[in-house]
């Protein structure tokens, strides 16, 4: 079954998070997409207040509230607000289905603010995704780079972190994460371009890839593209295409007494 | 299980890859960088036509050897189903000599542009005259208006999207000449999408069209006889063009459309 691990609300047609998500579990029907993480809200909120954490994560539990065999939440949290993210782990995590956070571009990773945050996560084996991009045309203030990333792993030594987009231009972006074993890298949210998953298998072993998609921003066919495009063997394709993601989601999943 | 056999495939079947380049882009090593290899691909996957660019085009001074070779090549190695379309670089000496032989000497029935690489803006008058001289050969011109994410470039090579809305004015006076844009979406967008809607010469490859159901999202913003299959191989993986036509619930008419009749349209009365 493949298990997408990056997908969004925001842009889809309908009003509610009831509506949305049939809609974008038609799409992932018609391309063979099992299961869905989701994370964020809409609008996308690149500062988002507690308070519009707090809704955004709800807008998530709503739209996975009746699909449970189908998708999964990630908490949107930020490193501006460190007791408010850590109040939303307890409710939508501790007390609630969602199994992973979702780190985007309010503050850099690298910032130590950051810890309690991460460190929380860690005691829970709550999946951490940060976005992370390297841009030629330069980064947005708060917006890591896998720079950041292996600051943070380099605090927080053997945590599972996930690299977001590989960094973008995911050449460099695979070197920076290679020496991190705790470091898995997210294919989705960049162009199809050909090589970056055999790259990174070769670089980093099918083990530490992970295929999303980053829709409904991008389309499942040019993101799927990648993996089922790659010249790499079916098992790594396997692993890549859900089995990294359960295995990793599988401790959270198994204490929420969720059959994996 | 075999592979499809392009031959045997009806006319249902057949697609037209109007986005294609061989030879080598010049930051990486392509999967299917070799022409022969890429043939292979292309016809395992139902392309039975496929118009090939060349990469030299972007940056070779020499582009009148970077077009003989093209043509050669798919003499040679193209199997029947590659269709050379050679490269044009109105800011080089005597290009209307390139445009001559591409139309003249080696019959092509398109030309490619790559205004980012080679430093002119569509409103360069350059521009207006190569028009002209395409629409004397009836020679369509596909223009690329990127060919990768800006995020991504080289630090010292930052190429910039072509800006395609001097088109209009362009194209108005001169209703009968034929323009694709290559890997537009992520840049003609929203009004100016419209803006080229509203101009019956322009046609739309699909290679960066993003989006979940993104082709369904296309079809709303621009005419579907005016939309052609582009998967942009081998920058692009191959199956990315492939699976949006999965993933957009747009019909069989109309995905025959984009796939075959819309290109095959454009080869009628042309080499
Ligand atoms: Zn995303």
């Amino acid at each position: 079954m493949i298990w997408d691990l990056h997908c969004h609300l925001n842009g889809v047609e309908g009003r509610t998070p009831d509506e949305k998500i049939v809609r974008m579990l038609e799409y992932a029907d018609r391309m063979n997409v099992g299961k869905l993480v989701f994370y964020m809200g809409w609008p996308f909120l690149a500062d988002p207040s507690p308070d519009e954490l707090r809704s955004q994560n709800d807008q998530v539990l709503q739209a996975i509230s009746h699909w449970s065999d189908r998708a999964l939440g990630f908490a949107y949290v930020s490193a501006r607000y460190v007791d408010e993210s850590l109040a939303e782990i307890e409710r939508c995590i501790t007390n609630g289905p969602m199994v992973g956070i979702k780190l985007w571009i309010a503050a850099k990773c690298a910032d130590e603010q950051i810890d309690p945050i991460i460190k929380r996560c860690s005691e829970l084996k709550v999946a951490i995704f940060q976005h992370t991009w390297i841009k030629a045309t330069g980064n947005e203030p708060g917006e890591s780079s896998p720079d950041d990333l292996i600051r943070l792993a380099t605090r927080h030594p053997g945590v599972p972190l996930i690299c977001g987009h590989t960094g973008g231009d995911w050449e460099k972006g695979i070197r920076i994460v290679r020496p991190f074993e705790q470091i898995s890298v997210d294919t989705g949210g960049f162009d199809p371009t050909s090589g970056m998953v055999e790259m990174a298998v070769r670089e980093l072993g099918a083990d530490r890839v992970i295929y999303g998609s980053d829709v409904s921003g991008r389309s499942f066919g040019s993101q799927l593209a990648k993996v089922q495009g790659a010249l790499i063997p079916d098992d790594a394709k396997r692993k890549i295409l859900g089995g990294n993601l359960k295995r990793m989601l599988t401790p959270i999943l198994k204490a929420k007494g969720v059959s994996v | 299980m075999s592979a499809p056999v392009t031959d045997q495939l009806s006319d249902d079947e057949r697609i037209i890859d109007t986005n294609v380049y061989l030879s080598r882009w010049p930051f990486r090593r392509l999967a299917y960088d070799e022409t022969s290899k890429l043939v292979e691909r292309l016809k395992s996957s139902g392309i039975s036509q496929a118009w090939a660019g060349s990469f030299d085009g972007l940056l070779h001074k020499d582009v009148g050897g970077v077009n003989l070779r093209l043509y050669e090549e798919c003499k040679t190695l193209g199997e029947g189903l590659l269709r050379p379309v050679g490269s044009i670089n109105p800011a080089l000496p005597d290009w209307q000599e390139d445009v001559r032989r591409c139309a003249e000497d080696y019959q092509m029935h398109a030309i490619r542009l790559h205004p980012g690489y080679h430093g002119y803006l569509l409103s360069d008058p350059r521009f207006e005259q190569l028009l002209d001289q395409a629409l004397h050969y009836r020679l369509i011109v596909q223009i690329a208006v990127r060919m990768e994410d800006v995020r991504t470039q080289h630090p010292l090579m930052r190429i910039p999207d072509v800006d395609v809305s001097p088109l209009t004015g362009l194209l108005v006076p001169r209703p009968d000449q034929l323009v694709m844009l290559l890997n537009s979406q992520q840049v003609v967008r929203a009004s100016l999408l419209g803006a080229m809607a509203a101009l019956p010469g322009v046609y739309v490859d699909m290679a960066m069209q993003e989006g979940m159901g993104g082709l369904s999202s296309l079809l709303k913003e621009f005419p579907q006889d005016r939309i052609v299959f582009g998967s942009y191989a081998p920058f692009f993986i191959l199956e990315s063009s492939l699976l949006k036509l999965q993933e957009s619930e747009i019909g069989n008419q109309i995905s025959h459309a984009i796939r075959y009749e819309n290109a095959n349209r454009l080869n009628a009365g042309r080499p």
